[in-house]
């Protein structure tokens, strides 16, 4: 009966974890191994103009969220001035700067974080806008069913046409239909709004997309203009530049529509400048990050939700249990015999800091000079907790004086030795003694080399990049661990060590 | 040998691992109340004394260290005799006094100890260093056996001890512990005494092991251990059989030693046994354990379950000697 209890709470315990961990990494996104990494753009805005000396009002599109990227941050700059959104459904998201009076130069910034979406978002879901049919007059009408008629007759459906009038403005021939329509050496944006007129008399909804192209490193990106059409239930993509392609993931769409990307009132002399710059950061951040943006309060009370310095402090008491758990199964299935139950472990948290070789030697000169100190102290005949005591004094002046010695000798490794846990040492040290006395110094040596094999044994596997990464992203795996450990707590079966012990009565 | 064959003969043998022992014998059939009964001997001697028990008396108890300085004035009484730590495991912290040399103790590992060696051994019991999980403890000066003749020509120094396992009132599996010059006089197997198994049905030491091996013969003396009747053994059988209700410790181990004058004493009991007994006895301790598990309804009365160890937990190949005889 106790067995069925302790298999379901395992069971429990684990699919739980299972199930956490699982949701964590598929859905959310969340990376299993510590080094992916990603790239994060800074988009920055700077607007600059003259005030008139009297209300101002400046408004400034803003870029929203993409089939591909996110945007994770974005702040205004803007000292003094009133900032207020707006939604302005099929063309984007406005931010209006306003002030009641000012005057002279004027600066104002916009900067925005940008990543590469973990879920794709398709442009698709937007409403497909009421797009009244584009009015041309007299002759530009003629010249737009020319083009268009010449496009339909080469295309299959609204997907193949919106690529061939593009195609068709972009090889006009002076003095031909498209041409005119274009007029005199036509800039890009001057392409994009005819195609999409042109796309739009035809009957396929269309508009004019303009953004720029994320690029490292780059002062002043010019504004760039493409194309979308709906098309077989979702918007379509299609370039200016290369017609035949899809916008690849750095073009960043910004707004949509005809609309200058800045407007203002109550001052002149108007400038912008958009620059980019690209980082890299780590993906677990980048998931995180996404998800605030999704507004997934669940990541808020997670680990990540703290301040850097308890994420550092957590990263190590995440992986405790993991050394813990090695340890569990070295005494209970291995039956290896230790120094104090979790004396290894805390060693092995030392180790972290001082690597196991540099670990290893500095423990074992610690413990070796203080059994030489408990040595002579024995002659002294001291009660016991005063004994203890003088050698907690006795380890801290060996580490100090080891600390310095190795620092003098050019040793840095030396310098993290004070984070030995000297109270652990010290009863170590007295355990290594009554053990020696007893039972003499082989089981004393047997029982230390336990130890310390057992304390590099935990330090190897906590120290591993994978396991701190997993256990702090997914907390949720330390109810697997609790779940091992509740198992091995019923195994009733032979530790290894008694298949040696109990050799003899091994017979058939 | 590879572990999946160690494994599945250790099993077939019966053979009880340290896991199965506290998992399935110790935390079900030991309740954790009756512990103190056994951790401190002063508790077990006064439980002994009440139900009528032969027990090495008490000479003295010192349980605060104001009471060290006086330490001196009471073992001046005595010759000889036993210092040991209340709370004492695995006989650690026990000092064996076997007579004077002037004013100093002679110690039966050969050493000796002045006053102030054994002020400083009674404080570091007080203290707590022998103690189970470092308790404040209180230091026991008792009467030292001086054990029966028979064992004289395979003991080296110390006291030889019979152990014997009882579960749930059945004996169910004993051994004669022999101090040799390895173990520094201590009784204690994995400090190097020698352990003789012996046949339930008799009393009659079989083999022994001494540090994993097999042995005929004590490793000091050169006496051989086999086949050495254990005296008074319906006695030691009656007395283990009866810890139960002493204690209510399901599963126990019990420790007599025989004195020459006294007969069987008991010296202490054990919530903890060890399983180095199996190998004196070279026999299992799971499967006698099973039985006595399948066949306790039947068994009522004391007489019963002395009869019952007797009848089936003879060696294998003895037992129909045993029953026939």
């Amino acid at each position: 009966m106790k067995r069925v209890h302790l298999y379901v709470l395992t069971g429990l315990l684990a699919a739980i974890g299972c199930g956490f961990f699982s949701y964590k990494l598929f859905v959310l996104g969340f990376p299993l191994k510590p080094e992916a990494r990603i790239d994060v753009w800074r988009v920055e805005v700077q607007v600059q103009f003259e005030a008139g000396g009297g209300p101002v009002k400046a408004s400034l599109f803003l870029p929203r969220r993409t089939g591909n990227l996110v945007i994770v941050d974005q702040s205004f700059v803007s000292p003094g001035y009133g900032i207020v959104t707006e939604q302005q459904p099929g063309r984007g998201m406005r931010a209006v700067y306003s002030i009641h009076d000012a005057s002279g130069p004027q600066t104002l910034y916009y900067r925005a974080v940008i990543q590469p979406a973990r879920m794709r978002d398709e442009v698709a879901r937007d409403p497909v806008p009421e797009v009244p049919p584009p009015q041309f007059g007299g002759v530009e009408r003629a010249a737009a069913e020319t083009v268009v008629r010449a496009a339909q007759q080469q295309s299959a459906d609204p997907a193949t046409l919106a690529p061939l009038i593009v195609k068709w403005l972009k090889e006009a021939r002076p003095g031909g239909e498209a041409s005119h329509l274009l007029g005199r050496q036509p800039t890009n944006h001057r392409l994009a709004t005819v195609a999409a007129r042109l796309i739009q008399f035809a009957g396929v909804p269309a508009r004019v997309v303009n953004g720029i192209a994320l690029a490292p490193e780059r002062r002043d990106t010019h504004l760039l203009h493409w194309i979308e059409y709906f098309a077989d239930g979702r918007w379509r993509t299609v370039h200016i530049v290369e017609a035949a392609r899809e916008a690849p993931a750095e073009y960043l769409a910004w707004w949509r529509g005809d609309e200058p990307l800045i407007e203002l009132s109550g001052g002149q002399q108007l400038k912008h400048a958009i620059s980019t710059s690209r980082s890299y950061e780590l993906a677990t951040r980048t998931a995180i990050d996404q998800q605030r943006a999704l507004e997934k309060k669940l990541i808020e009370f997670s680990l990540f939700g703290l301040p850097l310095q308890s994420q550092a402090l957590f990263r190590t008491l995440m992986v405790i249990p993991v050394g813990i758990l090695l340890l569990v199964v070295l005494r209970n299935i291995v039956g290896i015999k230790t120094f104090g139950t979790f004396m290894p472990v805390l060693i092995a948290l030392a180790f972290r800091q001082t690597g196991p070789v540099w670990g290893v030697a500095f423990l074992c000169i610690v413990v070796g000079l203080g059994l030489a100190v408990r040595f002579y102290l024995e002659r002294l005949k001291l009660l016991l907790v005063p004994r203890l005591a003088a050698v907690v004094i006795m380890v801290i002046l060996i580490i100090a004086m080891l600390t310095v010695l190795s620092f003098k000798l050019g040793l840095e490794r030396g310098l993290s030795i004070g984070l030995f846990p000297i109270v652990i040492m010290t009863m170590t040290i007295e355990r290594m003694t009554m053990v020696w006395e007893e039972r003499g110094p082989g089981e004393a040596f047997q029982q230390g080399l336990g130890s310390i094999a057992v304390g590099v044994m935990c330090y190897f596997v906590m120290n591993l990049q994978i396991v701190e990464h997993l256990f702090f992203v997914f907390p949720e795996l330390l109810l697997v661990a609790l779940a091992a450990i509740l198992l091995i707590g019923r195994y009733s079966g032979y530790r290894i060590t008694e298949f040696y012990r109990f050799r003899v009565l091994a017979r058939t | 040998m590879n572990w999946f064959r160690l494994n599945a003969l250790l099993n077939a043998n019966g053979v009880l691992g340290i896991n199965r022992r506290n998992a399935e014998y110790m935390l079900p059939h030991n309740p954790r109340a009756c512990y103190p009964l056994v951790d401190d001997k002063t508790l077990t001697k006064q439980l002994a004394a009440k139900a009528g028990v032969a027990v090495p008396e008490l000479y003295g108890v010192i349980e605060i260290q104001q009471q060290v300085g006086a330490l001196p004035q009471l073992l001046a009484k005595y010759r000889d005799f036993v210092v040991k730590p209340a709370r004492g495991s695995q006989g650690d912290g026990i000092i064996v006094v076997t007579g004077r040399s002037r004013a100093l103790y002679r110690t039966a590992d050969g050493n000796l100890l002045d006053d102030h060696d054994m002020c400083f051994h009674v404080s570091n019991i007080l203290a707590g260093i022998y103690s189970l999980g470092g308790q404040s403890d209180k230091a026991l000066i008792e009467y030292r056996v001086n054990f029966d003749a028979i064992f004289e020509k395979i003991t080296y120094r110390g006291v030889p001890d019979v152990r014997i396992i009882v579960f749930r009132g059945v004996p169910v599996m004993a051994m004669v512990r022999l101090p040799t010059r390895l173990s520094g006089g201590k009784a204690n197997l994995h400090q190097g005494a020698v352990g003789a198994g012996i046949d339930m049905a008799t009393g009659r030491t079989l083999d022994a092991v001494w540090r994993n091996e097999i042995v005929a013969e004590h490793p000091d003396t050169g006496n051989p251990v086999s086949g050495v009747q254990i005296p008074h053994w319906d006695t030691l059988l009656e007395l283990s059989a009866r810890s139960y209700e002493l204690t209510g410790l399901g599963y126990q181990g019990i420790d007599i030693v025989l004195d020459r004058d006294k007969g069987p004493l008991i010296l202490e009991l054990n919530a903890r046994p060890g399983l180095a007994i199996q190998m004196a006895n070279q026999a299992g301790l799971r499967t006698r354990l099973d039985i006595v598990q399948r066949e306790l309804p039947g068994l009522r009365t004391l007489a019963d379950r002395v009869a019952f160890a007797r009848e089936r937990f003879a060696p294998a190949g003895g037992t129909t000697l045993g029953t026939l005889a």
